[in-house]
């Protein structure tokens, strides 16, 4: 953390997005995080996607459980609604909220901890239900709120900062989230913010339940050699299958990628998410192929990064439960109360 | 670009706007902080040394360092008005709240024989006696006057700079045994050399004020000044009144001093009035601002063509009415209106449209070089003449400039007479000496205020008008109070607090790229410097300030600073887990006469 706040000067030149709020205006409190951490990164990433989309602070409903992840919803997005819930229990407040005013943009923030240890069965029927939600998981592999034990997602053979490895078997929880049928699952890195922001913004964009899991550097406590989840070894092992654009429309110019080199999907609200593809065998429409991929190159020692697989005909869980389009606080006294012919012939159709 | 070569001065020298736009280099961020600290007395000594006349300057000085200030980057776009830190009158705060700082003045050393003179005792001359006096030179300053001071005492008027600082501030300078001969005008340079001085400095300025020759000009010369000899005559009190309505012709900072002092002295309808437009006027903005406050009207686009007389009494000044045009090449040149001549009536007139060089007092035989200006031909670095043993600096060597001009040509001056008399190349100039000093004093903790304050320039209390009007001698301005300086010096950004980044300990976590409050941070891919200053993340436009570009990091990436709008918050070194950034004060040590012989090699290599 620092003592000063962060000072309100900017540069002068600063761009303001279509609601005329610059960047800066999607910051929150300055962090108390160690210095270098990668959650940080991953916050400005958040600060830069929202900023980009012209979507208005107070329109957001961030939450989170606790742990170093879950601190940051204070460090971004100032003016938005937030929750910090208890331990592992983010994904059903999540939910809950979702279901009484679907109107928000629902944005999760959980760690390695929060959603693979104690909140696991949280993280899993969020996703099974298909809440509509961006689901960020900021994974460094390491309990650093309690200075640094392996959390569930340490890989066999990771070092401690002490110089102990790690026995037990890691979740993946990329691998756990395509098995549940996660309509968007991709995997970042905090040090990638190129990447990164991109993905935050289609999942953002996403209707249905997308998760990102970003593997976060711990520089207090698993940023050393023999650490899989240290700024060096994710940047040497690091396996990019695509990189995204999210396009308003078609119409829009592009990078010149050559042909064959790019795909585009539709996506319900009528963006574009646009693929360049970094590996030709790698298609992200096929959860199957996704779920081999991945644990081929995983038993290799990669970490596979990029948009990872998407349904862009997915629905989310108000579709099944055909609930009311209006959140339930905008519902007046006359539609929750249709009066006494209404009751009646409901009762008379449950005979 | 290739990595920035932080091993010389210039690249951190240059970040600290103020002290680089500064001829005599002042660590204006340095005497600020001891300001803040209520170290009065520290920061006065700094400027002491830098630029002779803390107190004057504190008053008079053009100020280059304000225009050049980073605040005013920092502050445009970002609501209030963009306005520097108030750096001149900070300097006055240190003269006024000093205290006795005699002990602290260098000690007169054992003379070592060699004799000076320097002719004109203004700012320049001072400078050179005093950098050589101290070291053992037995200086001897002739004047015209009879008192020390040149420019200083004949031309700013008392109500901007009061005699008691004048005399305090060349009395420290006089008082290191330096021979004072004043009322004795130098009426010959070869005489002067046959008195076996062993190096001569010419200091005497530009002592003639240019003159209008118009229709009226001789008849009505009674009633018609030229503005700097009749600025001395005030000063001395020859001159203690004025007529009721007054032009005033020119639109300089003498100019501005002739119309105020005008107005303490009787002139009660004074009017400024100036050929150019307004913006285009060479006088200070704060000057005008300063006249006008006193209610005198500044006129534009008048060009003067006639004195009009009766009997040689001055009844009205005619002028033809102009506009601006350009020319096909886009040059600005004054046109006639064609409107009809505009008569402003006046009981006296007041020349101040520039100065000249003057040297009648130089023989042309003697073997120094004059060009076809007029004006000696120099050695610009080292200020020497084509004689050798003669030395010129201030407004004597390259024409009219200003108090702190004088000062820094003083100080090469000295460097140059020292390294000569002792028999030593004078083109090799000794190097400066750096300190770079890290300021962390803990985790989050470092020896400055890091944090930006938000405030506006704080406006200096003035003397009320109807007192201030009433005297000539009544100091208009009544500098800050402790409270009020404190709180302007807080403004200062501390730009020689410098990010200085070491690349192999940078693990690219980009925690100072997020944390930067101005965007100044980038890792990138390197390319040549346009290219670079297109793809930071705020495109650097100002390419008046550098780039610091760091070597290849780990991923093949650079570090890229634009050193524009840098708050020097240290927010990227507190955010560093490794520190990568630290904050560390650049402090530059110009060498003055007499540096040791080692420094000198030194110098050699980056000359």
């Amino acid at each position: 953390m620092t003592w000063i706040a962060k000072p309100r000067l900017h540069h002068p030149t600063l761009a303001r997005n279509s609601l005329g709020y610059t960047r800066r205006d999607y910051e929150g409190k300055v962090s108390t995080l160690c210095a270098g951490c990668g959650h940080d990164s991953i916050s400005a990433a958040i600060v830069q996607a929202f900023w980009l989309m012209d979507i208005a602070p107070h329109r957001v409903a961030k939450l989170s459980g606790i742990g170093c992840s879950s601190k940051t919803p204070d460090y971004f997005l100032g003016p938005a609604h937030g929750f910090n819930t208890v331990h592992g229990r983010m994904p059903s407040v999540l939910t809950g909220a979702n279901l009484a005013n679907r109107s928000l943009i629902y944005l999760g923030v959980s760690g390695d901890g929060d959603s693979a240890s104690i909140g696991l069965g949280q993280f899993a029927h969020a996703i099974r239900r298909g809440v509509d939600m961006t689901y960020i998981v900021e994974n460094n592999g390491v309990y650093g709120l309690t200075k640094g034990q392996f959390s569930a997602t340490a890989d066999p053979g990771s070092v401690s900062k002490k110089g102990v490895a790690n026995t037990d078997g890691p979740l993946d929880l990329v691998g756990l989230a395509l098995l549940l049928g996660a309509s968007f699952v991709a995997r970042g890195f905090a040090g990638d913010k190129a990447q990164l922001v991109p993905l935050v913004q289609a999942a953002i964009s996403h209707k249905g339940s997308a998760i990102i899991d970003v593997i976060s550097p711990c520089i207090a406590f698993n940023n050393h050699a023999g650490s899989t989840k240290s700024y060096d070894y994710v940047r040497e092992h690091n396996e990019a299958v695509n990189q995204l654009d999210l396009v308003p429309s078609r119409n829009e110019i592009t990078v010149d990628y050559a042909a064959g080199e790019t795909v585009e999907l539709a996506q319900h609200d009528g963006t574009f998410l646009r693929l360049h593809k970094l590996r030709e065998d790698y298609d992200p429409h096929d959860r199957i192929g996704a779920m081999n991929y991945l644990h081929e190159h995983q038993a290799r020692g990669e970490v596979v990064t990029g948009l990872l697989y998407v349904d862009p005909a997915a629905q989310d869980l108000h579709a099944g439960l055909e609930t009311v389009e209006t959140p339930l606080n905008l519902l007046s006294e006359a539609e929750l109360c249709p009066g006494a012919a209404v009751l009646e012939h409901i009762n008379s159709s449950l005979r | 670009m290739h990595p920035t070569d932080t091993s010389k001065p210039d690249h951190f020298h240059k970040v600290v706007d103020c002290q680089w736009a500064c001829p005599a280099h002042t660590p204006v961020p340095e005497y600020i902080r001891l300001i803040a600290a209520g170290r009065y007395a520290d920061a006065y000594m700094v400027n002491w040394h830098s630029n002779v006349f803390p107190g004057i300057l504190g008053r008079t000085c053009d100020r280059p360092c304000e225009p050049a200030c980073r605040r005013v980057r920092v502050e445009t776009n970002n609501g209030n008005e963009a306005e520097s830190v108030a750096i001149c009158r900070l300097k006055r705060v240190a003269a006024d709240h000093k205290g006795d700082i005699q002990a602290r003045l260098p000690q007169r050393a054992a003379a070592n024989g060699r004799r000076v003179a320097c002719v004109g005792a203004g700012p320049a001359s001072l400078t050179v006696a005093r950098d050589l006096a101290h070291l053992g030179y037995q200086v001897s300053v002739f004047d015209r006057d009879p008192k020390a001071g040149g420019f200083m005492r004949t031309q700013v008027p008392r109500f901007r700079l009061p005699e008691e600082v004048i005399d305090e501030e060349i009395g420290y300078i006089l008082g290191l045994g330096i021979q004072f001969h004043g009322g004795t005008p130098i009426s010959s340079l070869r005489r002067l050399l046959s008195d076996g001085f062993d190096a001569i400095f010419v200091g005497s300025g530009a002592p003639r004020g240019r003159d209008l020759d118009l229709p009226g000009r001789r008849e009505a010369a009674a009633r018609i000044h030229i503005g700097i000899d009749w600025l001395a005559s005030v000063s001395f009190g020859h001159v203690t009144s004025i007529g009721k309505r007054v032009i005033v012709l020119g639109g300089g900072n003498t100019a501005m001093d002739c119309c105020r002092s005008a107005r303490r002295l009787g002139g009660t309808a004074v009017k400024v009035i100036v050929r150019s437009g307004y913006d285009e006027m060479k006088a200070s903005p704060w000057e005008k601002e300063d006249a006008q406050h006193e209610g005198i009207p500044i006129l534009n686009y008048l060009v003067p063509v006639e004195f009009e007389h009766e009997k040689g009494r001055l009844m009205a000044v005619r002028f033809r009415k102009v506009r601006p045009e350009l020319d096909d090449r886009g040059a600005r040149r004054l046109v006639p209106s064609g409107e009809p001549d505009q008569r402003i009536e006046c009981d006296e007139a007041i020349i101040a449209v520039g100065q000249e060089n003057s040297f009648p007092w130089i023989e042309r035989d003697l073997g120094l070089a004059f060009d076809d200006g007029g004006l000696p031909v120099l050695d610009t670095a080292t200020l020497q003449s084509s004689l050798p043993n003669v030395f010129f600096g201030g407004d004597a060597a390259f024409g009219p400039k200003n108090i702190i001009w004088a000062v820094a040509h003083g100080h090469e001056a000295a460097i140059s007479m020292d390294r000569w008399m002792r028999g030593e190349d004078v083109r090799l100039r000794p190097p400066p000496r750096v300190h770079m000093t890290s300021q962390k004093m803990g985790i989050h903790e470092w020896s400055y205020d890091n944090d930006i304050s938000p405030e506006p320039r704080r406006k200096v209390p003035w003397a009320a008008a109807e007192l201030a009007l009433k005297s000539i001698r009544v100091e208009v301005e009544l500098g800050f109070d402790g409270s009020n300086a404190w709180k302007e010096a807080q403004r200062c950004l501390n730009c020689d607090v410098q990010t200085v980044f070491k690349r192999e300990l940078c693990i690219e976590c980009d925690a100072c790229t997020d944390i930067c409050p101005m965007d100044c941070i980038t890792f990138t891919t390197n390319g040549d410097e346009a290219d670079l200053r297109r793809q930071l993340r705020a495109p650097a436009l100002n390419v008046r300030q550098d780039l610091y570009v760091s070597d290849s990091l780990r991923t093949g990436r650079v570090m890229v600073k634009d050193e524009d709008v840098c708050l020097h918050c240290g927010l990227c070194a507190e955010r560093c887990p490794t520190g990568a950034w630290d904050m560390q004060k650049f402090l530059l040590e110009l060498s003055r006469a007499a540096p040791d012989r080692e420094s000198v090699e030194a110098g050699r290599e980056i000359r």
